[in-house]
């Protein structure tokens, strides 16, 4: 019960600031303190979102597709590399380099080198989030992995356990938190790499309206979208904290 | 008839000798103690018995079979409870019968009848997190049953299993432990440093003494079971008592 007091008032405080900057926002455009133009009132993007609405839901599909799809393969190449790291050595010492080595190639350098190899279609923008969202997958399953309990393990060798056991009784589920901060941040990856992926090529998604109204000096519109980009990270994150309380029972028994 | 017996088992680390020449022999249902002083090798064995390392002399039988370095043939319980976080107590408590092959419905019905044995009842479906450290020890003394009545060889290993109680439900648990003792037949190895415990919960004392550890006197407590309630405050126990502690204490100030 205090808790939830605690939770309300916290929200309190937060919304009322989001309030007092769009209210201060309104006013800065509504006297012409700045050019509208420029700077398009909370009001109006409202207004333009709504007028666009159908074209930004049509944009977003394709952008969904592209990011749930590299997703969805992220977390695949993700699982598969930190078993294989995790189950054998040789493995780890050869690639976790390598795979940090990917890491610091950035995003928007190599996503024009993947439209020439693979076009404008679907794939080199799948390949992108891939490349961006496998990594935090990776890495935190592997720590989930390498900080299992060295006595459980020994008590499930002691009753007999081999090591996919000793893998799906001990390591996988003790590994799971970590697993799901690693997709929070990936999955906010996917969204972000998407749309980076459009703005140099492509004839649908969000990117690619972006680049279109940009063109068109279309302020109010530039900003609908962020705004329309920003709910669907956020949609994503709540999404994925709901599956992790949805998979991890215990965690929230605990709280009681 | 002696279920297992340990025969001259020596083991180095680093060209340290941290035990020498122990033999030892647990007959059935009976609970067996070895006492000793913190760091004086008991782990060690322990972790020999066990089957999780191999001694560089001598070797390990259970019921007539040589099971040197073989893990998977007695199941065992330390101070710290071990029980998965993410499992229910029922899914713990089964974990053994599932490492062992059975199916996730038929491991369950077999532990659930013991619930009310070992004064369980009641928390099957919570998780670990939930109870009492004392329920906690009896949910690992449950599981490593369990994994003893599943193997058909009821040996258990106790290495310090009620240490890291408080006096009070240290003692409640002494109780309940001896209770349960009379309605199943557990042989069992229970390595302490306390000797309280050890007198009022064991047929044979080991004392282990020295550096490296030796078994220096095997006493035998005559009281028997079921025990009086009031037996730790009797002539008997302090007798006991007086003649572990000048053993023990003669080999501390020889030690220093």
């Amino acid at each position: 019960m205090k808790r939830k007091l605690q939770n309300i008032t916290s929200k309190i405080w937060s919304c009322s600031a989001i309030v007092l900057i769009l209210i201060i926002w309104q006013t800065a455009s509504a006297t012409g303190l700045v050019d509208p133009f420029m700077l398009p009132s909370p009001v109006q993007v409202v207004q333009v979102f709504i007028r666009e609405f159908p074209t930004l839901m049509e944009h977003s599909l394709v952008t969904l597709a592209e990011a749930f799809i590299g997703l969805a393969l992220g977390i695949l190449l993700g699982f598969v590399m930190a078993v294989l790291m995790d189950q054998y050595e040789g493995l780890y010492k050869a690639f976790y380099p390598l795979i940090v080595l990917t890491q610091t190639v950035p995003t928007v350098a190599i996503a024009p080198l993947l439209v020439l190899w693979f076009g404008y279609e679907m794939t080199p923008k799948v390949i992108l989030i891939v490349i961006t969202t496998f990594f935090p997958i990776a890495v935190g399953l592997l720590n989930g992995f390498n900080s299992a309990d060295k006595d459980s393990i020994n008590l499930l060798r002691a009753m007999g356990a081999g090591r996919w056991q000793i893998f799906g009784y001990i390591k996988f589920p003790g590994a799971l938190s970590e697993f799901f901060a690693g997709l929070r941040i990936s999955a906010s990856y996917a969204v972000v790499g998407a749309v980076i992926s459009e703005w140099l090529g492509g004839f649908n998604g969000l990117g690619v309206y972006m680049t279109r109204v940009k063109k068109a000096f279309s302020f109010d519109k530039m900003f609908a979208v962020i705004f329309l980009i920003s709910i669907i990270s956020l949609l994503l994150m709540k999404g994925v904290d709901f599956l992790q309380k949805k998979c991890m029972p215990w965690e929230r028994e605990n709280g009681l | 008839m002696s279920v297992l017996k340990v025969e001259g088992v020596s083991k180095s680390f680093d060209s340290e000798k941290i035990i020498e020449n122990i033999s030892l022999e647990l007959h059935e249902g009976e609970l067996v103690s070895l006492l000793g002083v913190s760091g004086g090798g008991k782990t060690t064995l322990f972790n020999i018995i066990a089957g999780l390392s191999i001694p560089d002399e001598g070797d390990v039988w259970l019921d007539g079979e040589k099971v040197t370095g073989q893990a998977g043939t007695v199941s065992y319980m330390l101070q710290k409870d071990l029980l998965l976080p993410y499992r229910t107590i029922l899914d713990n408590v089964a974990l053994p019968l599932r490492v062992l092959g059975m199916k996730k419905k038929e491991a369950r019905q077999i532990a659930v009848p013991y619930f009310a044995e070992f004064g369980l009842e009641g928390t099957e479906k919570k998780y670990p997190a939930q109870i009492s450290g004392g329920m906690k020890q009896r949910a690992a003394l449950l599981r490593t049953y369990l994994f003893s009545i599943k193997r058909g060889k009821k040996v258990a290993l106790l290495d310090e299993p009620f240490s890291a109680l408080d006096m009070l439900t240290k003692q409640a648990i002494h109780e309940w432990y001896l209770d349960v003792m009379e309605k199943i037949q557990l042989s069992t190895i229970f390595v302490t440093h306390d000797i309280d415990e050890a007198i009022l919960l064991s047929d044979r004392i080991y004392l282990l003494t020295g550096k490296p550890g030796v078994i220096t006197k095997e006493i035998v407590i005559k009281e028997p079971k079921p025990r009086r309630k009031d037996f730790h405050l009797t002539e008997e126990f302090l007798r006991y008592k007086r003649t572990i502690l000048e053993h023990l204490s003669y080999d501390f100030v020889e030690k220093r």
